[in-house]
């Protein structure tokens, strides 16, 4: 027997124009948690898409339990013993959660000559699963009114029920408060216990410390190494990954706020759960962070200043004019641009190139005679942002969805400068992103504030509002709870703001 | 050469096309001949022009199930203005004789109408356009039976359907029909609006998310209605030209017309899901369906059987076309 589980061998996989994977290996441990580490677009993904066969590699070998193996598809992957959560969690909602976990493969019995789904052990088994992942939910729950943790317990418990050997968690904390993550971690305790090898895929370092026993890294489709995890220091693994020294978290942020250009005035939903009564100014060539914990309604509030969702009342005024804002275009054509929270499905259109997606909002700019666009302007569009901000992409016509979330990132935030705006909305905008290209959407901001641009920034993270805030306001049920000057600004006094919820 | 082979690998369809009318052709007689391609150039023209019509809503992963009536409310009403004033079996004896390009304008007139209705049901009522062009197709119909009261119109003015058919060069050796230069004129005015403007690119960004759009500041409301719009300005002229092509109209005419479109542009790779479709595809498209259409003609096969081989082509074809989708994976 090897002491290995399973072990992926000097894999290579390319893609036209790129070379994803380069010799990489990966040895699974039973009973441990393997990290695996790397940048947006190191190629981590597709490692675990060979290994769940939803991609065939170009070369190299799986090995299980030492004995050479090919896995043909996701329902060959299973059968093998190797169960997958996806970061994107794809969940039947209309269905109970019990056919959600057995969905492909039911408990059946006979009646007669005939098969049929055998409900009763279906929902027994799943009640026992559910147990197993401590989730005391009625299997017969329909999985759209579940929260996101939730589902993910679901998908966890799916993986369990297959007894699984191998089980990959792809980016499971990006949408779970603390509490959940907790739960979460109590979960991959009692796997490891069982014996499962997991596979831990995240860009969150304290987490990745406190619960991994080895972190395997790579970096551009290469294998770096693989080490025992507390050999390991925070900083060691970014140098890994990025190959070089990260002095600095955060850029100096040396622009000068100006006078007051952007002011909101009363600005009330229309849906009385959503924000309400707020108001505040923005400054030239400020960066205005905006903290609240989830549910706080800051993306609410900043789609609806941009157009996207309906207000009852309230004004904006730009420059003392007051602006009627009934549609993105309306906040586009005075000026404002938004980069929004949900890269996939308020971001990126998948199919069409990064030519296409970065010049939609711009095209204006590249007309010939007030009619016929000039593909010369754009694609020179495409190669300015490309050297500004190192977007890596095989070339202007791959489509943008084959190209890592940090650059899908990048060429979003290319295609809001095209414009030129004066007010830059950037709701997460390092989310999901690894900490190399993070530095560098940093150092774009930091330019862009002191060029004049007024900045609002919605963030999660408290470490990057206090980094790059020159004001944070903070939000709370709907509400502004108070600001905080960025250099007074602490975890706890947000904190407090942020929880200030109405008696 | 090997440009040349990477193409025809990719694009099986061509090859089974080139293939089929080379076969053809061999052990057939006649087939090569200048009064097969006129009669396929005149076919594949009218269908074209339903086909790109189709595949603006195509791509913004809409669909228009009107097609085939409008295109049949059209020709009626392009019959029924175009019936000579000295036709003894006018339907309408009080209207004056018109002129057959006055009587085009009417019709995309009642095109942009139809079409303006379609896309401001989809566009801001969120109807999806599967419903909302399943309804308008039949209020169609009913306009359609109405203004007939379900005659045949026939008796047009010869200069309407002498025009229609009329040719370049000499009816034995080379000519050329002028619906060939009505067809490659419509297909250059959509490869402009396709891959030049900025209607063009919102309705590929549309298609790709429509959301999306709409946040990065396209009036998605407004693109779609156009869309519709030009969507029905082309089966106007498209019924038109039907009507004068068969020299008589009915209230039946362009049924399933609809279908065989959608199935054209979707052999010639416009993709349901949104976001992905060209001109010169769906060309080809159509072109596979006419050519077809010929070829068994030649062939003596029973016309009944036509329906049975279209259907295994629309599978096969899209079929062909996914798999290599699926391959690059």
């Amino acid at each position: 027997m090897s002491e290995y589980v399973l072990e992926m061998r000097d894999v290579y996989k390319a893609f036209p124009g790129v070379v994803a994977l380069n010799k990489v290996q990966l040895k699974l441990k039973p009973g441990k948690v393997h990290a695996l580490m790397g940048e947006n677009g190191a190629g981590k993904s597709t490692l675990m898409k060979c290994m769940f066969g939803i991609y065939t590699m170009d070369e190299g070998e799986i090995l299980i339990d030492g004995v050479k193996t090919e896995i043909h598809n996701p329902s060959d992957a299973l059968k093998k013993g190797i169960a997958m959560v996806h970061q994107e969690l794809q969940p039947i909602p209309a269905r109970t959660i019990a056919e959600n976990i057995y969905l492909g493969r039911y408990p059946t019995k006979k009646i007669g000559p005939i098969t049929i789904v055998d409900h009763k052990k279906m929902y027994e088994d799943a009640a026992k699963v559910l147990k197993e992942v401590n989730m005391n939910f009625d299997p017969r729950t329909k999985v759209g009114d579940l929260s996101v943790s939730q589902m993910q317990s679901v998908e966890i418990a799916k993986a369990v029920s297959a007894n699984c050997r191998v089980l990959i968690l792809d980016e499971p904390t990006s949408s779970l408060t603390q509490h959940e993550v907790d739960a979460l971690f109590k979960i991959v305790e009692d796997l490891k216990s069982k014996g499962v090898a997991i596979v831990y895929i995240s860009h969150k370092m304290d987490e990745i410390l406190r619960i991994s026993d080895e972190v395997t890294i790579m970096r551009d489709g290469q294998y770096i190494g693989t080490w025992n995890a507390n050999e390991l220091t925070t900083d060691m693994i970014i140098s890994k990954m990025v190959g070089r020294e990260l002095t600095n978290l955060y850029p100096p942020t040396d622009n000068v706020p100006g006078e007051v250009v952007f002011e909101v005035e009363n600005f009330t939903s229309i849906n009385p759960k959503s924000f309400r009564n707020v108001s505040f100014n923005l400054r030239k060539g400020e960066i205005l962070g905006v903290a609240g914990l989830v549910g706080a309604q800051r993306t609410e509030l900043m789609e609806g200043l941009f157009g996207i969702r309906s207000k009852i009342s309230g004004t904006v005024k730009y420059k003392g004019k007051e602006l009627k804002i009934d549609r993105p275009k309306n906040a586009i054509d005075n000026g404002i641009a938004m980069l929004t929270e949900d890269r996939r499905g308020t971001g990126i259109m998948g199919v069409l190139s990064v030519a296409d997606n970065i010049s939609v909002a711009s095209l204006n700019q590249y007309l010939d005679f007030g009619i016929m666009l000039n593909d010369k302007k754009i694609e020179n569009l495409v190669k300015v942002n490309q050297e500004k901000m190192n977007i890596r992409t095989p070339s202007s016509k791959t489509p943008i969805a084959s190209l890592s979330g940090g650059n899908q990132q990048k060429v979003l935030v290319g295609r809001w400068l095209a414009n030129n705006p004066d007010v830059l909305i950037l709701d997460e905008p390092t989310r999901g992103i690894d900490v190399g290209a993070k530095y560098e959407i940093y150092c774009i901001i930091a330019d862009l504030a002191k060029e004049g641009k007024s900045i609002i920034m919605i963030s999660s993270e408290l470490g990057e509002l206090i980094g790059m805030s020159d004001r944070i306001m903070v939000m709370c049920d709907g509400r502004v709870t108070g600001f905080i000057d960025g250099k007074d600004a602490t975890q706890e006094n947000i904190m407090e703001l942020a929880t200030k919820f109405e008696s | 050469m090997k440009k040349v082979l990477n193409y025809l690998k990719s694009n099986p369809i061509v090859v089974m096309l080139v293939a089929v009318s080379l076969i053809v052709g061999l052990t057939t007689k006649n087939f090569f001949s200048w009064g097969t391609l006129s009669s396929l150039i005149s076919n594949t023209t009218i269908r074209f022009i339903i086909a790109l019509g189709v595949s603006g809503c195509l791509i913004t992963k809409g669909t228009d199930l009107s097609a085939g009536r409008q295109v049949g409310l059209a020709a009626c009403l392009s019959g029924i203005l175009v019936q000579a004033a000295d036709y003894s079996g006018r339907l309408y004896p009080k209207l004056p004789e018109m002129n057959m390009f006055v009587i085009l304008i009417v019709v995309i007139l009642v095109g942009i109408l139809i079409g303006f209705v379609n896309g401001f049901i989809i566009a801001k009522f969120k109807i999806p356009p599967f419903i909302t062009t399943l309804g308008t197709q039949t209020i169609i119909y009913g306009l359609c039976l109405i203004l007939t009261d379900a005659q045949p119109i026939g008796g047009f003015q010869k200069i309407y359907t002498s025009l229609i058919t009329g040719r370049i060069g000499s009816v034995k050796g080379f000519h050329l029909p002028y619906l060939f230069f009505v067809a490659i004129f419509f297909g250059l005015l959509f490869w402009f609006i396709y891959n030049k403007t900025r209607h063009g690119k919102y309705m590929y960004a549309i298609g790709g998310n429509e959301i999306a759009a709409e946040v990065s500041g396209v009036n998605t409301d407004k693109s779609i209605i156009l869309i519709y719009v030009t969507a029905g300005i082309m089966y106007a002229i498209a019924g038109w030209l039907l009507a004068a092509k068969s020299g008589g109209a009915s209230a039946g005419m362009g049924q399933g017309y609809e279908l065989e479109a959608i199935a054209g542009c979707t052999i010639g790779g416009v993709s349901t899901t949104g976001g992905i479709g060209t001109v010169p595809g769906v060309l080809i498209g159509v072109l596979v369906f006419e050519l077809l259409k010929i070829v068994l003609q030649f062939l003596g096969v029973n016309p009944y059987y036509n329906y049975i081989v279209q259907g295994l082509v629309i599978v096969v074809a899209v079929g062909l076309d996914i798999r290599k989708h699926i391959k690059k994976k």
